[in-house]
């Protein structure tokens, strides 16, 4: 087993008919992905690489049955969408969108509550089982089928943990991208615990970097309910207070989130960190 | 984006935010012809920055008389001021906003921002103004209160009773805060905020409320839908560098090293600046060239980079996912003969096409090396960056 996703989960694309989601689609497509249609208003009834296009998220789960939905629409579209699909009920909605305003990520996760629909992202890589479904922008190439966990908040981070433990032959059981964004959906508590669950997985890889207090939540978690050998990473233990480090949530401000401050916590509660990023693979064979 | 100290007192003053009468003077003529408008016997003289810290520098001086206040804005104008929250360099003072005295009884402290931890906009109050809340919250936290606003119920009376008691005010002033609070949260939805700080906010011999000091903080991804707000920018007050970079959509930021790092990815591109510095190097600059890198961008890249004396070598790691690394190496060539780049390039390629990119890198008479792998391409970097 495998988390969030599998090879029956059947998806949709929300911008599909734009070139991001025309390009990932096919890429999702070629990797074996159920990708059953998309959603371009104005579009609906037109045929695009060979699935329906259709108006609405609504008009797509009715016909098709899809319960994930990835979004490639620009960032001042992007809550509108993410809000469309917890309407139509969508279960998994993966947003890939970067650059969308903190403010309306914020009334989006305010509307979200009680809604049970899952958000991965914003700013993310999405989500992806390997050899079995592929949601959003990584390489599908990179990957092999196997027993590693890995969650992070950056996408090329993500690549890298991905190539090595492919690179030591323990591949992946899924690989979470949560996203830069300071507000965004699942957490790393969320998914550690269903690594935790998940029998497929035997150890887990934990990306993180400056910024916000979620590593150190994650800590506390890992020390209270997860059993599975974990492998820590933070990024960012060379970078200056107040600037904005390319992701819009990886700034070290007033002297909190500050890669020490989150590789103490992560230490103190008995979690394998490795200082160099290329060491998380050959770490994480080790420890199994 | 950050705004001068006249311009957010300007966007208070709209949302009923009451400041000390004032005005911004561009040369020392006009500071004293602005004082001799404002009228008083005493005016303050502010040097306009982007930066906290300007007192105990010289930055903010109290003129008695007219001719103090021409000196002391000659003093300021054209000066780079240097404070604790600037680099060596400092900030360039072009402007200054010219105010009159108040007597202060107390100094309070007012913020707004968006708490990323219960993913609501809060307000942070505390009666000990005029110092920085982190201090303030490192050694005396009981001194601090802070209220969530619910984004669907908004800014609730109760909320600012609440703090306005705790700061000890009454009478008609529990209502002033109100509107202030008001005030500061309509501004924050309207214009896409992510911080506004009052420090201090002062209650006069009289009892009034002002907010003497004001900083308010834009989310740089909302500022595109908030024109008024952009034409407020100061490119002046920022990195020269950050601020080419952003025009050819690469994320660069300046640091102290000498090892230039290109890199694509965010958090790819923090971790190759740890691993620098881990191999004993210093970076020269955090650079992220993003996930759509062509040779327009790399090109680019290697200017920012090399236009920094300091730089002594180059490390490029691209992680090519979606992109080809044979296309990346080919981009990389192409800049490399562009810009004329002389210092030693270590370049780390991985992911689709890798061993035709490593090709095309190899045996090029360039002053290019091919890593096999990231360990070796920082050892590499370090190693030859200290040879020169």
């Amino acid at each position: 087993m495998s988390i969030l996703i599998n090879k029956d989960t059947k998806l949709i694309c929300q911008g599909f008919t734009g070139k991001q989601g025309t390009f990932h689609s096919r890429q999702a497509l070629d990797y074996g992905t159920q990708l059953v249609g998309g959603v371009t208003p104005e579009r609906g009834g037109d045929n695009h690489l060979g699935l329906p296009v259709f108006n609405t998220v609504q008009e797509a789960v009715n016909t098709t049955g899809a319960t994930a939905s990835v979004i490639y629409v620009p960032p001042f579209y992007a809550a509108d969408a993410i809000l469309e699909a917890v309407d139509a009920g969508i279960k998994l909605i993966v947003c890939i969108t970067e650059g969308i305003p903190i403010l309306q990520m914020l009334r989006v996760k305010a509307a979200m509550a009680g809604a049970g629909a899952l958000l991965i992202g914003p700013n993310c890589p999405g989500v992806i089982t390997p050899g079995e479904c592929k949601i959003g922008i990584m390489p599908g190439k990179i990957h092999l089928p196997g027993s590693i966990g890995i969650v992070s908040r950056s996408g090329t981070l993500t690549y890298e943990s991905v190539h090595q433990t492919t690179a030591q032959g323990l591949g992946q059981s899924t690989c979470v991208g949560i996203g830069g964004d300071p507000i965004h959906g699942m957490n790393f508590v969320d998914v550690l615990s269903r690594f935790q669950a998940d029998d497929q997985t035997k150890g887990i890889v934990m990306v993180g970097e400056i910024g916000g207090g979620e590593e150190e939540d994650a800590a506390e978690y890992i020390k209270a309910h997860v059993t599975k050998p974990v492998v820590a990473y933070i990024a960012g233990q060379t970078a200056p207070a107040g600037k904005r480090m390319g992701h819009a949530g990886a700034i070290v401000t007033g002297g909190k989130g500050t890669a020490e401050g989150k590789v103490a916590a992560l230490k103190a509660a008995g979690i394998e960190v490795v200082n160099s990023p290329t060491d998380i693979g050959a770490a994480m064979k080790s420890c199994l | 984006m950050n705004i001068h100290e006249y311009q957010a007192k300007q966007l208070f003053q709209i949302y009923g935010i009451p400041v000390p009468d004032g005005k911004q003077a561009t040369t020392p003529d006009s500071a004293g012809l602005v004082a001799r408008e404002l009228g008083g016997d005493g005016w303050v003289v502010k040097a306009q920055v982007h930066a906290g810290g300007r007192g105990k520098v010289g930055g903010v001086k109290l003129a008695k008389n007219l001719s103090e206040v021409v000196e002391f804005s000659q003093d300021m104008l054209g000066k780079r001021l240097v404070t604790i929250q600037t680099d060596s360099a400092g900030l360039p003072i072009n402007s200054l906003l010219i105010e009159k005295i108040y007597p202060i009884k107390r100094e309070l402290y007012l913020s707004a921002l968006v708490d990323r931890a219960s993913e609501r906009i809060i307000f942070i109050a505390s009666a000990a103004g005029g110092m920085d809340i982190e201090t303030v919250a490192h050694e005396s936290p009981e001194q601090i209160i802070s209220v969530q606003i619910h984004p669907a119920a908004g800014l609730q009376a109760y909320q600012f009773r609440k703090v306005a008691y705790t700061l000890g005010l009454k009478g008609p002033q529990v209502k002033i805060l109100g509107t202030i609070m008001q005030g500061m949260y309509d501004l924050f939805l309207a214009k896409d905020a992510s911080q506004i700080e009052i420090n201090p906010l002062i209650e006069t011999d009289s009892g009034d409320l002002l907010a003497l000091d004001a900083k308010i903080n834009f989310d740089d991804n909302a500022v595109a839908i908030h024109p008024d707000i952009l034409a407020m920018k100061d490119s002046a007050q920022e990195d020269e560098k950050e601020n080419e970079a952003q025009q050819f959509g690469l994320n660069y930021i300046t640091l102290e090293g000498n090892i230039g790092c290109m890199v694509n990815g965010a958090g790819l591109a923090m971790a190759t600046m740890d691993l620098v510095k881990l191999k004993g190097g210093l970076p020269a600059n955090f650079l992220d060239v993003g996930g759509g890198t062509n040779v327009e961008k790399v090109c680019e890249a290697f200017k920012l980079i090399l236009s920094d004396s300091s730089v002594k070598a180059v490390l490029v790691n691209i992680f090519g996912g979606i992109v080809k690394c044979d296309v990346i190496a080919e981009g990389i060539l192409a800049a490399i003969e562009q810009v004329h780049v002389t210092v030693p390039v270590v370049v780390r390629l991985e992911g689709t096409n890798v061993e035709q990119g490593r090709a095309l890198l190899s045996n090029t008479g360039l002053n290019i090396y091919a890593a096999d792998d990231l360990a070796h391409a920082a050892e590499q970097v370090v190693a030859l960056a200290e040879a020169v």
